[in-house]
């Protein structure tokens, strides 16, 4: 049959696709269900930690505590799922925008089947520990050092306020862990954004750091917003954007060298870090 | 209307393009005719064993997987050269409306383009226009286990019917003129996790495929199927069983669910009437625990009798794998001083030329980062370190577990004498753990991660000596890809990235010489092919089939 040609193809009487739809409701349980139909039953657990291991752990981690890459799933409050039903359609179906893909799509593991993917919700409830991740920090001084002597929101943004140089940390606490958060303050060079595999690289910058030299000498210095072997998106500190052809330039350098400042405890001690923490984790996280 | 009189009109419609004015004479109107009539008389010429065998001979066609038997996915046309290929332009583009990962590579025969997509489709072009001829879709049933996305990597044509594998694990030809389908056999029950994603071989009269399963425990195999009546001719289980040479290489029941799968297309020598097909991973892929012994033949390259399926010789390059480092890549034949060799650049890191007649190893050497082994035994084969073994916790160890390199076809350029190949310099934490075998489960055993001591991945088109095993030249991209090469009589070497563009190299060089922007990354190899007396390249990449050419 030649693309276009769908008039073809047999057209279901409605009496039909009622019985068709009925007979699928019936055949698939797991499918349908608005509750985990494997809540709890510790067999399913234990499968739902094989499953997890071949296709959640390399972005979540052995044990769901998240890898950095992905949150922390063992907080009983979750940023996008608030019942398993939602934790089914999220597996399922993926986190468009984000570099959570939709069940068997990211080239790695294997698609998972409906009772996988309960077995898999049993397995993360399994591990949740019950006390909400509230954090201990003072999130109005947190809020007082981002926007303020912190000079966080020079290049950062939270809920609309801030700059665009680096990563937007609306709702970050939901996605990382707090020892990634305080890591990347410590440490912003220790890990950029790299690691995502190619088929999870939805969202593909890396905030490498990048000093470019144009053909009339105009020294650019910036983050990469993209790049590939011929070009390169830069945005300045001024968030000026460039769109350069490599070939072009007098000189490209590139460097794993964060953008941003080491933050170390003479500039915020671990309790200023502990407020940030909680500033991020008080917005957008619910 | 029949494909001979689409194909006439389209090619006097184009003929009487080119044709100048004073030239509308009725002798050359006749001539025109001739060159019609022939020209359509070719495209109903079958496909004889005789033709595959000759590939050479008509490098306006792209017969097989890898070009020709020998797998070096090299082609002569030599129209598209490093004088011109920087005037490169887009020709067509089709897109399949699928999506996923787009693996294929197509086959051309006398200006029919044929090739694969997601989900099992199958499609005939016309390789001018990129204009559809016809278009197959399997019902595949909702449950079907496929491994790594819903893909597959391409057809074989005979005859007059084109051949190729599904997700549910039946073996399938189509008439080369409709796609309607001729027959249908089921190889194995896709519900305990086989599947078929390879391109088929046409070998005699003979379709030769292997299974796909590594990550479910099936028990592998290669099958040679009658391309007449789909009849099964034999059957090899690439894992032995009670009785056969090699079972002991396999503790208690373990070879039951041992996993070696076929999932990528060999090669044949003539020569010897010998298929040679590589083999993929124990399974499960990353815990050796209950599967002590060397298991073969994972992870092995198979000398088979083509008319009977009969092991000649094996050489297994990763003994006891438990990082999944399938050696499922094609084997290349290589004539080099006199001597018959075959070499595969393996997902392990090492480039491996042995013998093709013997099976005796000649060299290994190492084109990408490594750290599982140092040493080597009496044959010079690596041996795996003891502490690379996956461990609880994980333990890092390179490459990672999508390997030095993967399923990306290499290449090989006679006229350059190197061998191009995609390579990755990559470090996995692997870990370890027990797990039940459950039929139609993923059975892996373990979990692996990016190593985030490691540095980031690195990706490069790495040239290598196939006689020695040295690395000569490499161009790195941006990020590491997953698509195959292509070499040509016109210096080139071809080539995609993860960013979607396709580039040509100078094959003396891999100096970038032309690149476009598809839109979409690379999972396939690309091809050549002439049609009209001009030469295209061709390529998938997102959701499409790109034919490049000169303007």
């Amino acid at each position: 049959m030649l693309p276009g040609q769908s008039g073809q193809r047999p057209v279901l009487c409605s009496a039909n696709r009622l019985f068709l739809q009925a007979f699928v409701s019936v055949m698939i349980p797991f499918t349908m269900a608005a509750q985990n139909p494997l809540a709890e039953d510790p067999k399913a657990a234990k499968a739902g930690e094989y499953e997890f291991r071949i296709n959640c752990a390399l972005c979540h981690g052995l044990g769901a505590r998240g890898g950095g890459r992905g949150p922390d799933l063992t907080r009983a409050q979750k940023k996008y799922a608030h019942n398993d039903a939602e934790m089914f359609q999220i597996i399922s179906s993926g986190i468009p925008g984000t570099a959570m893909p939709a069940n068997g799509t990211n080239g790695q593991g294997v698609g998972m089947t409906d009772e996988e993917i309960w077995q898999i919700i049993t397995y993360i409830r399994s591990q949740e520990t019950k006390s909400s991740a509230t954090a201990s920090g003072d999130a109005a001084h947190g809020k007082e050092l981002f926007f303020g002597d912190g000079n966080c929101s020079l290049c950062h943004m939270v809920s609309g306020k801030g700059g665009r140089l680096g990563p937007d940390l609306t709702g970050v606490a939901g996605s990382r862990t707090r020892d990634a958060i305080i890591d990347s303050i410590r440490n912003p060079s220790r890990r950029l954004a790299w690691g995502l595999t190619e088929a999870t690289k939805e969202f593909p910058q890396e905030y490498e750091s990048v000093t470019v030299v144009t053909a009339d000498g105009k020294q650019i210095k910036g983050v990469t917003l993209n790049e590939d072997s011929f070009t390169v998106q830069i945005m300045d500190p001024a968030e000026h954007i460039y769109l350069l052809e490599k070939a072009k330039l007098k000189s490209f350098r590139k460097s794993r060298e964060s953008a941003m400042p080491k933050y170390n405890t003479d500039v915020l001690s671990d309790k200023d870090v502990e407020d940030l923490v909680a500033f991020m984790a008080s917005v957008g996280t619910k | 209307m029949t494909i001979s009189v689409i194909l006439a009109q389209g090619f006097n419609r184009r003929g009487r393009r080119v044709l100048p004015q004073r030239s509308r004479t009725r002798a050359y109107s006749l001539s025109v005719f001739l060159i019609v009539t022939s020209f359509v008389a070719r495209s109903h010429a079958q496909v004889t064993f005789e033709r595959l065998l000759n590939s050479a001979n008509e490098p306006q066609n792209w017969l097989t997987y890898s070009g020709s038997y020998s797998g070096q996915r090299f082609s002569k046309l030599e129209q598209i050269s490093t004088g011109n290929a920087r005037t490169m332009v887009a020709k067509w583009v089709y897109q399949t409306a699928a999506t996923g990962k787009i693996e294929t590579t197509p086959l051309v025969v006398d200006g029919i383009l044929y090739a694969t997509a997601q989900d099992d489709r199958a499609f005939a072009l016309d390789a001018r226009t990129g204009r559809p001829i016809w278009m197959y879709q399997r019902q595949l049933p909702g449950d079907i286990r496929p491994c790594c996305g819903r893909v597959n990597r391409g057809l074989a044509i005979l005859g007059d019917k084109v051949f190729f594998g599904t997700l549910d694990a039946h073996v399938i030809a189509l008439d080369a003129k409709t796609g309607a389908r001729v027959w249908d056999v089921n190889a194995a029950d896709y519900r305990t996790g086989h599947s078929f994603t390879v391109a088929p071989l046409a070998v005699k009269n003979l379709i030769v495929i292997g299974v796909s399963g590594g990550e479910y425990g099936v028990r592998g195999f290669i099958d040679a199927y009658d391309a007449d009546s789909g009849e099964r001719k034999w059957r090899f289980y690439t894992v032995p069983g009670p009785g056969e040479p090699g079972h002991d290489t396999w503790e208690g029941d373990s070879w039951k669910v041992g996993g070696a799968p076929a999932w990528n297309t060999g090669t044949y020598d003539p020569a010897t009437n010998q298929i040679f097909w590589p083999t993929g991973n124990p399974s499960p892929s990353n815990r050796g625990e209950g599967r002590a012994g060397d298991n073969l033949y994972s992870n092995s390259l198979l000398a088979l009798d083509a008319d009977t399926g009969k092991l000649n010789w094996y050489f297994q390059f990763t003994k006891h794998d438990e990082h999944d480092w399938d050696a499922t890549q094609v084997p290349v034949l290589i004539e080099s001083a006199g001597k018959k060799l075959i070499a595969q650049a393996d997902r392990n890191g090492f480039f491996y030329t042995l013998d093709r007649t013997t099976g005796k190893l000649l060299s290994a050497t190492p084109y990408a980062k490594i750290t599982w082994t140092d040493r080597k035994d009496a044959d010079g084969r690596p041996v795996a370190n003891k502490n690379a073994s996956p461990t609880l916790q994980g333990h890092t160890v390179c490459p990672g577990a999508l390997g030095a390199t993967n399923f990306m076809a290499p290449t090989y350029d006679p006229q350059s004498g190197f061998f191009y190949v995609t390579a990755r310099d990559q470090c996995d934490i692997f870990s370890t753990a027990p797990q039940p075998y459950e039929p139609g489960h993923a059975f892996y055993g373990s979990a692996y991660f990016p190593s985030e001591e490691a540095e980031p991945y690195l990706g490069f088109l790495k040239a290598i000596d196939p006689t020695t095993g040295e690395m000569k030249m490499k161009f790195q991209h941006t990020s590491p890809t997953w698509s195959g090469t292509l070499s040509t009589g016109g210096g080139l070497v071809f080539s995609g990235d993860a960013e979607g563009n396709f580039i040509a190299f100078d094959a003396s060089s891999l100096k970038p010489l032309w690149h476009f922007q598809m839109g979409g990354a690379v999972y396939a190899a690309p091809m050549a092919f002439a049609a009209d007396g001009k030469e295209y390249v061709a390529i998938a990449a997102g959701s499409a089939i790109y034919a490049f050419g000169l303007p």
